[in-house]
């Protein structure tokens, strides 16, 4: 037995999975703590600002220089979040492509994970097309990140996120690219499946995000 | 099996691995890469060494000045900054990468490349971190680095932006590593070692990884606020605009408290494997051990504000606060009375390395006590911001983290180089250690308490705090000379040291049956685990007696890992000698003619690569070029930024699609 061990390029894990999908868990558990330090922030900090824009009440002379309107604009943010969700739906799709590659059912369109991923890096996309035109607004109505307690708090915690997702999407088309050149295969699963993991958690983060900063008043 | 294709690429790798400095800087050998990390520890202690002696020459009698006002506050902001950041956690650092595979029974990290990135990383920021010195403007607020005292408004120059700036970079070396450790302690264990049967050190060690990935990333956000409110005039510490003065202390805090248990529990860890091997006892408590440390790390992360009693948080804040901290040192009580009755009864050796563990569960104890009276805090109200807060967190960091990792270092530089500390000259430099810390900080608790604050760069005559002080310096030049010693032990020793055989101690884990150094692969064969102390159950069984063992029969001794059948009993280190006997692989590793080469036993060998090191001198340049943002070059510093994150981008590109080993399966 002893030289069969000794011959194995790698023995064999102590739990069976993979490396990569131990990391990825841990450096999730990190990020968890670096999304709480920020959430923390903004909620200690809300309502504290002593000039306006405000994220949920009305703001007049003199705290601002014009009567202005609450600023989050929950409507077009629950559309971007649906879009959000949906795209973890697209993971999910591409991830089982990828797992039943060339398996019975998985012919047509359930079955091509370039588009799966590619839908997904194009939700993300649309997701982050939203926060852009989320931030430029909110500038043009008198919010950057200098004015109060809150545009630093708001655009540093969306920011953040926003930068998360990006990543995803870079992580994703890169999936893509791969797909196209060599095809993933049933044995590339674990690729897309650390990747997965990673997106869903920044969705999960995002729940968070929409429920408290923009839900809650 | 490899085939006669692949064998170049094996032959490649073992010669470029084995000369040079560049194959130093290529290097994904956690062994290698542990020795990076000591040397530059080392050399880093001196420089924070050196910055503690011109404050202690300073302060050696009243009105004196030795440098300005300005220059101390650089000198005890870049004193701590250096010996936590540059010195203990890195040292520390070195055993995790050292040892932790060598224990565990593995042939490498489980990310060999993240593994020396996570040290160029190091290497870069702490240079990177210290340039201030040559530019004239080193940090000087502290290595809390208060906001809103570190603002743009109270802190203009650029001193606070290479200290938050080397901060963040540090972080991310902490971090890689942190994943890397957790996913190698998880993953890359030998059959048979399971959780309860882990060494000390790395059950600690496993601990620390934790605090880690949970501690780091809070105060990154702290000082993501700070790079903000100074870079682009956000308000999060600006009190003008409503903001909190407590932010930064909570958040610092909460990430700073935990970094204790960061610097001291490898310490620990490395003080339970010293003593039972020279007490030839297993340690005593192992289980309460392990979850005296699980505790503290818990607890640790509920104390955070008694290092804030003084802000006024109100008597319910303070007295939570006062509570957790006192149940912490019910944790840490146990592990000193386990050390002591590890040692009770025992067969001791006086060593250089058992000198300075026991030295470590003799002064740490007064560092503890020490703590445990101003986590109330009326004490604390008299005790906070004087010499006796400094008295007792050296107590705990010098005469505890040190003393274990110089104990430590005495106790694996065997193992590490092949050849022994001198224990002559390792004992003068112990006794003058032992003197010259005690001789520092024990007259510092007085001075404190007659009320000399912390942080004053001099002071008046007729306070009555002048022999305290006298003595703290005279102290100080014997440490200098201990150290001096302990240098020129390496020095010498590395050449002319007795040469060590596998086991030079009669030690009780994986890391003593294979050679000094070890080869490149660390286990010829994968050994298979049947108690805590494999290699006493083969050499002296009698010790191991009193400890949990796979029984011959038992089912446990058939290991099914990740859907494989790995194997019986005892297969590498007993080999079928019923009284334990001797390993015969470590008899032929111990004839170095006869050590086989990665190559000839089939062990793929990771490639060197030195895109790591390229990934981490980008990303360090990249947070460099914030700075002209502060100078307001913002134009050159957005090209500069966008510059390096593209080269760092494209080098991690290179780094992830080009393949870690030569394949192996044909």
């Amino acid at each position: 037995m002893s030289t069969a061990v000794a011959s194995h390029a790698h023995p064999p894990t102590s739990t069976g999975l993979d490396h990569r999908k131990i990391a990825i868990w841990a450096f999730i558990g990190s990020e968890c703590m670096l999304f709480a330090s920020l959430i923390s922030t903004y909620l200690i900090y809300k309502g504290r600002s002593v000039v306006g824009p405000f994220p949920h009440d009305a703001c007049n002379p003199p705290l601002c220089a014009t009567p202005l309107k609450p600023i989050l604009n929950i409507p077009v943010t629950s559309v971007s979040t649906f879009v959000l969700l949906m795209s973890s739906l697209a993971m999910v799709l591409a991830l089982a492509a990828v797992e039943n590659r060339g398996k019975p059912g998985y012919e047509g369109i359930l079955g091509s994970s370039k588009f799966w991923l590619m839908a997904t890096a194009v939700l993300g996309t649309t997701f982050l097309g939203f926060q852009a035109y989320e931030f430029t607004s909110f500038v043009h109505e008198g919010l950057t990140i200098r004015t109060n307690l809150f545009g630093s708090s708001f655009f540093t915690l969306t920011g953040f996120h926003g930068a998360h997702v990006t990543a995803g999407v870079l992580w994703l088309l890169t999936l893509f690219a791969i797909d196209v050149k060599r095809g993933l295969q049933p044995k590339d699963a674990l690729l897309v499946d650390i990747s997965a993991l990673y997106w869903h958690f920044v969705d999960v983060v995002w729940i968070a995000i929409f429920t408290l900063v923009y839900l809650i008043k | 099996m490899a085939t006669a294709a692949v064998s170049p690429a094996y032959a490649g790798a073992h010669e470029a691995s084995h000369s040079g400095i560049w194959s130093w800087l290529t290097t994904v050998d956690h062994k290698r890469i542990g020795a990076l990390y000591m040397y530059t520890a080392l050399a880093w202690f001196g420089i924070g060494g050196l910055e503690a002696l011109i404050m202690r020459w300073q302060l050696k009698g009243p009105n004196g000045h030795v440098v300005s006002a300005e220059t101390f506050n650089s000198l005890f902001t870049m004193h701590g900054t250096t010996m936590i950041f540059l010195v203990v956690m890195p040292l520390s650092a070195a055993f995790f990468n050292f040892l932790i595979p060598l224990q565990i029974g593995a042939r490498d990290v489980a990310f060999p490349r993240l593994n020396a990135f996570s040290y160029w990383v190091y290497l870069f920021g702490s240079l990177f971190m210290n340039t201030s010195w040559l530019a004239g403007m080193a940090p000087n607020g502290g290595w809390f680095g208060y906001a809103p005292l570190t603002t743009t408004l109270y802190s203009p120059g650029l001193n606070i932006d290479f200290w938050m700036l080397g901060l963040q970079v540090l972080g991310i070396s902490s971090l890689a590593a942190a994943f890397n450790f957790i996913t190698t302690i998880v993953n890359m264990r030998a059959p048979g070692m399971n959780l309860m049967r882990m060494p000390m050190f790395t059950w600690m060690s496993f601990i620390v990884q934790f605090l880690l990935i949970l501690a780091f990333p809070v105060i990154t956000i702290a000082l993501v606020f700070l790079q903000f409110d100074r870079f682009f005039g956000t308000n999060f510490y600006t009190m003008s605009a409503g903001a909190d003065p407590l932010l930064w202390q909570h958040l610092f805090w909460v990430f700073g408290h935990p970094e204790v248990y960061i610097l001291i529990l490898p310490a620990f860890g490395l003080v339970s494997e010293i003593l039972p091997t020279f007490s030839r006892k297993p340690l005593f408590g192992y289980p309460v051990m392990v979850y005296s440390g699980i505790l503290i790390a818990f607890l640790g992360f509920g104390v955070w504000a008694h290092h804030m009693f003084a802000v006024g948080m109100g008597p319910v804040a303070d007295s939570v606060f006062a509570i957790t901290t006192m149940l912490i040192a019910i944790p840490t009580g146990v592990k000193i009375f386990n050390w002591i009755f590890t040692m009770w009864g025992g067969n001791l050796r006086f060593t250089v390395a058992m000198k300075y563990a026991i030295s470590l569960v003799a002064l740490f104890t007064i560092g503890g006590i020490s703590g445990v009276m101003h986590a109330s805090p009326p004490a604390d109200l008299q005790q906070t911001d004087t010499y006796f807060i400094v008295a007792h967190f050296h107590y705990v960091l010098v005469a505890g983290s040190m003393m274990g990792l110089s104990g430590g270092i005495y106790y694996y530089f065997p193992k590490i180089t092949g050849r022994l500390l001198s224990e002559k000259i390792g004992n003068w430099q112990f006794w003058l250690t032992f003197i010259g810390v005690n001789l520092t900080f024990m007259p510092m608790h007085w001075s404190g308490l007659y009320g000399m604050p912390r942080r004053v760069y001099t002071y008046d005559a007729g306070q009555g705090w002048e022999i305290f002080n006298l003595l703290a310096t005279i102290g100080a030049l014997i440490q200098l000379v201990a150290a001096l010693i302990g240098l020129y032990n390496i020095l010498y020793s590395r050449k002319n040291g007795e040469v060590a055989s596998n086991d030079p101690w009669g030690g009780g884990t994986l890391e003593w049956s294979i050679p000094s150094p070890p080869p490149e692969y660390n286990f010829a064969t994968i050994p298979t685990v049947t108690s805590r102390y494999p290699m006493w159950d083969t050499k002296s069984p009698v010790l191991t007696s009193s400890v949990p063992h796979t029984r011959h029969g038992d089912e446990r001794s058939d290991f099914t890992v990740g859907g494989k059948h790995v194997g019986a009993i005892h297969d590498h280190l007993a080999a079928g000698t019923p009284e334990g006997g001797v390993n015969p692989n470590a008899v032929q590793a111990s004839t170095k003619i006869s050590l086989k080469t990665a190559e000839e036993l089939g062990i793929p060998i990771p490639y060197p690569t030195i895109k790591p090191l390229f990934v981490a001198l980008f990303l360090t340049l990249m947070f460099a070029s914030l700075l002209f943002i502060h100078e307001d070059k913002l134009q050159l510093g957005v090209t500069a930024i966008i510059v390096f994150a593209s080269a760092m981008t494209a080098t991690l590109y290179l780094w992830l699609t080009s393949p870690l080993e030569p394949d192996h399966h044909h």
